[in-house]
């Protein structure tokens, strides 16, 4: 088709690769360059003039930061790590059971007030963590919530909700009412109909709703480093900045600690597009 | 009581928990935050909490130079990363969408940015930028370009060039990836039609495939404009405001106002600013959208 419609001379069609070529190269140089420097040792790092070709490739920096270097002095990232993970899959697991069930209500209900609830969540989405910041560190300072996982994990259910009730509207809106009805006057209640023939049809649009969730409570920054204060409850990203000091960076561990942050939300993107494109295929088999 | 047993409040009951959660997470916060912005609260004396000075916040912030400089500059940060990375994922969607052999594994690689923490992207950029050891000197240094190291975080107007491209870095994929599917989308029989009438490129590029793309720009616009603030955090890593304020924007200056000089009634009142330009925003993105999805009304 595509073939039939360019009118390309050989000329144009390699500026265009060419082009590609660019993008892709400025789109993954950075992040690349920030892997390999997780691997370097500091001194080649820091070397003058630049060691472009790394001459010793090296799991120190990893060791180092997990505190495994007796030379070093370690970072508590294992806690990091583990409260991430913690906070990131609770949250994730909460949102997506609630934010479900209020997919499913304005998807499949006729109610009163539908429009402005529908509205009144989305808005909620708007206001940057930043300034919600603010006065959730004075209520949660009142409430005891101040570095504590629970704390978080609340935030961070309010957070994913709104979202997660605009994707899975979506998605239970694809499925026709005809499936569930026809299996309750097979028998079934509303309860079960539900279960057995729309949650199934569902799956892998809500898988792509709790990935991103997951990537969301992963990632942020902003809201987590003023309501956490110590290894109790301090994520990855909030313990990224422990490497900073007021003159000195330490760029070897950094990256290492990038790395650490960058390896689940890679993993989770490759699922989240191979479910992407299980969701467009069960678009098509509705018709 | 029987209400609640009825049919008719089942859809109230699904939604019950999330209500609660956003109630008592978002809405008595803005709540308190809107009272705060209108008391003398300081983190440090807990009483003021309690001490009403009408709108003395709000008074002094328009009178603050710092204030408008940091507004004024995320303003400007916001129109300018908009479009560019509007224009930028557009090129670069076209580009994609003319490539016919490995475009699932070039989609893999936008899709690249976009799974990057805003933090781990200030970093990154942080380190490509930096003077001493940056990646950009060093290459511009063995290539003969330069003598001197350039201070990309280290100079005021040389800062916020850095901030604009690591932003555009993050968030050109958001354009590109959605602007590539409205092209996938595209219907192939009115380009056809217009090639035969005999339109040149940029006319059927102008008349029918830019109209068709609007409502996936303004989709775009909408998500991105709902979370213009995620640019906290990539500044926060890479300069923090600095140097002597000259990258502040809106969010980082509240944050230092309230957390750094406790002044907590002060950083809310600038807070509900923030709050109220991201629903701006959000809000005309979205009515354009709407407006684009009327207009397209007849054909879809």
């Amino acid at each position: 088709m595509r073939g039939k419609l360019s009118i390309e001379k050989p000329w144009q069609r390699w500026a265009i690769r060419f082009g590609v070529f660019i993008a892709m190269v400025i789109l993954v140089v950075p992040g690349a360059w920030v892997v390999l420097t997780a691997f370097r040792p500091n001194i080649e790092v820091l070397a003058r003039p630049a060691v472009w070709i790394p001459q010793h490739l090296t799991l120190n920096n990893f060791l180092g930061i997990f505190g495994l270097l007796s030379t070093q002095q370690g970072l508590p990232v294992g806690s990091y790590f583990v409260n991430s993970l913690v906070i990131s899959i609770t949250s994730t697991v909460i949102a997506i059971a609630l934010g479900m069930m209020g997919g499913y209500a304005f998807a499949r209900y006729r109610f009163r007030g539908k429009a402005t609830l529908f509205l009144g969540f989305m808005l909620s989405r708007t206001v940057p963590g930043v300034a919600l910041s603010l006065p959730l560190f004075i209520i949660w300072a009142r409430l005891g919530l101040i570095d504590t996982s629970f704390g978080l994990i609340v935030v961070y259910l309010a957070v994913n909700i709104p979202f997660t009730i605009w994707l899975t509207d979506g998605f239970f809106r694809q499925i026709p009412v005809d499936l569930s009805e026809a299996a309750q006057i097979d028998g079934c209640t509303r309860w079960q109909a539900f279960w057995k023939v729309e949650f199934p049809l569902a799956r892998s649009g809500l898988a792509s709703a709790a990935i991103f969730a997951f990537l969301t409570s992963w990632n942020e920054y902003a809201l987590a480093s003023q309501l956490t204060r110590t290894t109790a409850s301090k994520t990855m990203p909030v313990g990224l900045m422990d490497f900073t000091a007021q003159f000195t960076v330490d760029w070897t561990g950094m990256s290492a600690m990038a790395v650490l942050i960058i390896i689940p939300a890679l993993v989770l993107t490759f699922v989240v597009q191979k479910h992407l494109i299980a969701g467009l295929t069960f678009g098509g088999v509705k018709g | 009581m029987s209400f609640w047993r009825s049919p008719r409040a089942t859809p109230y009951l699904l939604l019950l928990p999330a209500i609660i959660v956003i109630l008592g997470v978002v809405l008595v916060p803005l709540l308190v935050s809107f009272w705060t912005s209108f008391t003398g609260y300081n983190l440090t004396k807990p009483a003021t909490l309690f001490q009403f000075v009408g709108l003395r916040n709000y008074q002094r912030l328009l009178g603050n130079d710092d204030f408008w400089w940091a507004f004024g500059r995320t303003i400007v940060f916001i129109t300018i990363t908009l479009n560019l990375e509007m224009v930028l994922g557009l090129g670069l969607a076209l580009l994609v969408n003319k490539i016919t052999w490995g475009q699932r594994t070039l989609r893999t690689i936008m899709m690249f940015p976009m799974m990057f923490s805003p933090i781990l992207v200030g970093f990154q950029f942080k380190y490509l930028f930096n003077d001493a050891v940056g990646l950009i000197n060093n290459a511009l240094f063995d290539l003969g370009l330069i003598s001197q190291p350039i201070p990309w975080l280290v100079d005021g107007a040389l800062a916020n060039f850095s901030i604009i491209v690591a932003e555009i870095w993050m968030s050109t994929s958001v354009f590109a990836i959605l602007l590539l599917a409205g092209l996938m989308a595209l219907p192939k029989e009115p380009i056809e039609a217009a090639r035969v009438d005999g339109c040149n490129p940029w006319q059927v590029f102008r008349h029918i495939t830019l109209p068709f793309l609007m409502p996936f720009v303004y989709i775009a616009m909408t998500i991105r404009s709902l979370d213009v603030a995620r640019a906290y955090d990539m500044v926060r890593i890479m300069t923090n405001g600095g140097p002597a304020g000259r990258t502040e924007l809106l969010w980082t200056l509240m944050t230092r106002v309230g957390y750094q000089n406790s002044q907590m009634g002060m950083a809310n009142a600038m807070g509900y600013v923030s709050i109220i330009l991201s629903i701006v925003f959000t809000f005309y993105f979205y009515r354009k959208l709407v407006g684009a999805r009327t207009f397209m009304g007849g054909a879809q």
